[in-house]
């Protein structure tokens, strides 16, 4: 058994210091020793998506970073985004428009959308389509996250004009 | 006065005031979801809470001649190791079968296996620690001695003498059989000017549910009691088969459902790794968590569909339809599912092929055979899309011979929307449905003459576009016929109980679950609609069995037809109750007041009287102010099943247009289009994305899903790298639209729409890629629709 690293890192905003095995990935630090259970783990490498986080501003997909691969960065989850408001505009369209069934997909779903939404803002539908193409949803077709995504993006370049 | 009673049924609360009920209203849970603050099985922790992880069997079939658990048990954090055998102190083996599918036999199959494993991934142990890794870890150092047998993996050959048997007791590979034979089929077939056959294959495919499978049971050895939390769509049917496993009153189990991330029909099944881990925690008298990994869902969660049909149809010149006939074969894997069983998805297919159509002859056989394969059983649409992929792909072909447009075909053989009630030859009774309107509806939505006539211009260009048509009937709101009556105890029925509170709020407890479709929504917008309140004060209860009335679930799309019409029902009586009340308080007649916006008001004028509120506090905290002798019920329950039809059957057609790349063999789809009538629509939006979600699952089966076995009956691509499934890049907007015809059986006129995408998209991709492909003189009567199956068939491979 290998022994415990010390990491130090900042998540939502809160400074985290921690033991951890160095086997242990991101998900698992961010779900069993925080609590932050908003992280859903799909399938464990890498393809489903349902583990998307943010880490030093880019999303990644938590169970294939290990947690003392952070050490020191600034890590957000779906909590801090909606604890923050910043994703407050996203998640009505998603409400509006019924684009998350089981709600499985939909934290990983809402930090990738986001994520297009701050890099390409003026993204169109297949765009979007394509941006997403790495977040499984099972239960939608899709159909409405593109929807309620596109909406988002109509209505913030409208209010940046 | 308008309380629906003096009104004709199905009409009662759709145009009351203010009424929900076709409106579409946001979901009440969705912020909770999508802050990351649902509560999944898998995001539960209990105090001394262990994890369990399965050691399972490499081989598709093999003897287990030791386990040497000494190591295991040494490591860190290992609480147990646990074998089959003597996991069998604590639970009894169990046989899937229904006694009203005659002659359907399985083996007993045991939470874990004992002697002997049946296919890869079956489990052999359990080791349990403080963990999941430490366990997976010690699982590692578990020693099994396996004598590798020969396995059973193709179902062509299932039932050859030379091939071995699986359950020697059984005699045989044969798990059913049915044989049906209606009007007079051999003299159709002579009167047809033509007669098509084709064979259809089916891969094997699976549910993939976004969250795998999760379990945590609770053994309370100072109550006596197990509490299991288990994202399950029938929680009472997991109470009763746990009880009676562990041999434990039903009294003395509580299941409890919270979020569901995901379910698809793969969630209404109890899994032996589930049974085994409730055991385990009776064994150990701890929480035992288990959660599947991704390679164990793929290799465990049940898989479905995987027939191979020949089949034929009859056709004059004229475009009538004589007859059809088919002759399946379906691998089930090595036992018959408890407590569904896996021979349902085989009795769908003959019970619905045709079912759209006139021809009252058909003849119809289907072989359930055992494999050495992970066990098959029903999934989102059980039988639907090989029956409509059959159906369908007949109708296109006799199209084809005889030189009529696929749409011309179906307009002269689809049941007439005047001719019903009527019946089918394989023995369903259809109440309305509405295949010409349906049908007329899509021509206009997608254009069809103007797509025809792009098609043949693209077409000179080099461009292979294809359109494909399918009409489907849908099994809905099932009554006891699906299960009851063979002996299975999952009720049919379903059960709400509606309470005013003392702040003038409504609760509601009911037996249909939640795992996204909207059950909440639903139930809450009905009740809040015939209560006269706002939904935002109507909170729903749901999934647990302790707290909610005994009834099946959802599954079968039943929620809203039958625990949508439970709610309409007990909301009815508690509205009369409320106005009882309020009629004593104000020395009115119950008849001249009515309730509007949370408030009792006059009927006549609208008049406001008393708000819920205040008459709640008088029932609750001041009853001596009410006349002497009443006793105000401001709870009421009501359940409901439907009992004239056994199930509710709508229709719909689907299309689709695709391109095909001749040279590449890859599929574009381009757009999809479904008309589906589901009765009463409730929500909308709730509809129309349960549509969309079907056709993209769908589509999947058409074009990627398959589980891919080698002849050792090893499953290669049990990752979601391999197994492909639909992602948001390669699918179409989907149109959906609807026509109304509601069921007479219950006074809210629902049935079912969780099962009609699914039905008919993978029938619309083939026919549309055969379309496509028609300048090549090429037909392809194969799923998935892999680049490999189009080149080949082309001859380019």
């Amino acid at each position: 058994m290998t022994d415990l690293a010390s990491i130090s890192l900042t998540v939502n905003g809160e400074r985290i210091s921690a033991q951890v095995l160095p086997r242990l990935n991101l998900a698992d630090f961010l779900r069993d020793h925080l609590g932050l259970t908003g992280t859903h783990v799909g399938c464990e490498h890498g393809v489903c998506g349902a583990c998307t986080v943010r880490a030093n501003g880019d999303i990644v997909r938590a169970c294939l970073l290990l947690a003392v691969q952070v050490e020191n960065a600034s890590v957000q989850t779906i909590e801090g985004l909606s604890d923050s408001g910043e994703v407050s505009d996203l998640q009505a369209a998603f409400r509006d428009r019924n684009a998350l069934q089981c709600g499985y997909c939909t934290p990983g779903m809402l930090m990738a959308a986001q994520d297009i939404l701050i890099h390409e803002p003026q993204a169109d539908r297949e765009q979007i389509r394509e941006h997403l193409s790495g977040n499984y949803c099972r239960c939608t077709g899709y159909h409405a996250i593109i929807d309620a995504v596109e909406a988002t993006a109509r209505a913030r370049s409208e209010q940046a004009r | 006065m308008n309380d629906g009673s003096e009104k004709q049924p199905g009409l009662s609360v759709l145009d009351r005031p203010n009424s929900y009920i076709g409106k579409t209203v946001p979901r009440p849970n969705l912020d909770r979801l999508m802050q990351g603050r649902g509560q999944y099985v898998s995001d539960m922790v209990l105090p001394r809470m262990a994890h369990a992880v399965f050691l399972r069997s490499p081989y598709a079939h093999a003897k287990i001649l030791n386990i040497d658990e000494t190591a295991a048990k040494a490591m860190p954090g290992v609480i147990a190791v646990v074998t089959g055998a003597e996991l069998a102190k604590v639970i009894t083996p169990w046989v899937g079968v229904l006694s009203h599918l005659k002659g359907l036999k399985s083996a007993p199959q045991h939470a874990i296996a004992i002697d002997r494993a049946c296919w890869q991934g079956e489990a052999v142990a359990a080791v349990i620690a403080t963990s999941r890794a430490l366990a997976e870890d010690a699982a590692e150092a578990v020693l099994v001695d396996y004598e590798e047998l020969v396995p059973v993996t193709d179902m062509r050959t299932a039932l050859d003498p030379d091939t071995p048997v699986i359950h020697a007791d059984l005699g045989d590979n044969l798990a059913f059989e049915r044989n049906l034979d209606a009007g007079a089929v051999d003299q159709a077939f002579k009167d047809s000017d033509e007669v098509v056959e084709a064979e259809f294959v089916f891969g094997r495919h699976t549910g993939v549910t976004l969250e795998p499978r999760a379990v945590l049971a609770d053994w309370n050895s100072g109550e006596e009691r197990l509490t299991v939390y288990l994202g399950t769509q029938a929680p009472h049917m997991v109470q009763n088969i746990a009880a009676l496993h562990l041999g434990l009153d039903e009294a003395q189990v509580r299941v409890v459902c919270k979020d569901v991330g995901g379910s698809f029909g793969i969630k209404v099944h109890i899994y032996a790794d589930e049974m085994a881990t409730l055991a385990l925690s009776k064994l150990l008298r701890r929480p035992i968590k288990f959660v599947a990994d991704r390679v164990e869902s793929f290799n465990t969660d049940i898989h479905a569909r995987d027939h191979v049909c020949k089949a034929r149809i009859g056709v004059s010149k004229d475009g009538t339809i004589n007859a059809f006939e088919i002759d399946d074969v379906t691998g089930i894997g090595p036992y018959s599912m408890y407590p569904r069983t896996s021979a349902i998805e085989a009795n769908q297919v003959v019970n619905l092929v045709g079912g759209p159509y006139t021809t009252q002859n058909y003849r119809a056989r289907t072989r359930v055979v055992f494999q050495n394969k992970n066990v098959t059983c029903q999934y989102r649409g059980v039988g639907h899309p090989i029956a409509c992929s059959i159906t369908e792909g007949l109708v296109d072909l006799a199209a084809q011979r005889i030189g009529m447009d696929p749409i011309e075909i179906r307009r002269r053989n689809l049941i007439r929307d005047d001719a019903y009630p009527c019946g089918s030859p394989s023995g369903l009774k259809f109440e309305a449905l509405s295949h010409h309107a349906s049908l007329d509806k899509l021509v206009a939505m997608m254009n069809y003459d103007a797509l025809r006539a792009e098609q043949a211009e693209l077409r000179k260009q080099g461009i292979y576009r294809g359109i494909g048509i399918g009409s489907f009937i849908e099994v809905t709101n099932p009554s006891a016929a699906f299960y009851g009556v063979g002996g299975a105890r999952i009720s049919s029925q379903d059960g709400v109980a509606v309470r005013l509170d003392a702040t003038g709020r409504v609760i509601c407890q009911t037996s249909i679950t939640e795992q996204g479709q909207g059950s909440e929504s639903l139930t809450a917008q009905i009740v809040g609609s015939v209560l006269g309140v706002s939904m935002e004060r109507v909170r729903v209860i749901l999934g647990d069995t302790d707290n909610t009335p005994y009834g099946g679930g959802t599954w079968a799309s039943r929620g809203a037809g039958i625990g949508g019409e439970a709610a309409l029902q007990a909301a009815k009586v508690l509205r009369k109750n409320i106005l009882d009340v309020a009629a004593a308080i104000l020395q009115a007649k119950p008849g001249d007041l009515d309730i509007v916006d949370n408030a009792v008001v006059d009927a006549d004028g609208g008049q406001q009287r008393i708000e819920l509120h205040e008459l709640a506090r008088i029932v609750y905290f001041r009853p001596d102010t009410l006349p002497p002798g009443f006793q105000p019920e401001l709870m009421a329950t009501r359940h409901f099943v439907p009992r004239e039809y056994p199930f509710a059957f709508t229709n719909g057609v689907q299309a689709s247009l695709l391109e095909v790349d001749p040279q590449t063999g890859f599929i574009k789809l381009l757009r999809h289009w479904v008309v589906e009538d589901c009765g009463t629509i409730i929500n909308p939006q709730l509809v129309d994305e349960q549509i969309r979600g079907g056709v993209v699952q769908g589509l999947g089966a058409a074009l990627y899903e398959q589980c891919i076995y080698d002849e050792r009956g090893q499953l290669t691509n049990a990752n979601m790298a391999d197994y492909l499934v639909p992602m948001s890049g390669e699918m179409p907007d989907i149109d959906v639209g609807h026509v109304v015809s509601p069921t007479l059986e219950s006074e809210l006129g629902a049935k079912g729409a969780g099962e009609a995408g699914t039905a008919a998209a993978a029938a619309v991709v083939s026919n549309a890629v055969n379309d496509a492909l028609s300048p090549f003189n090429v037909t392809i009567t194969e799923i998935p629709l892999t680049p490999r199956v189009v080149l080949a068939a082309l001859g380019r491979i």
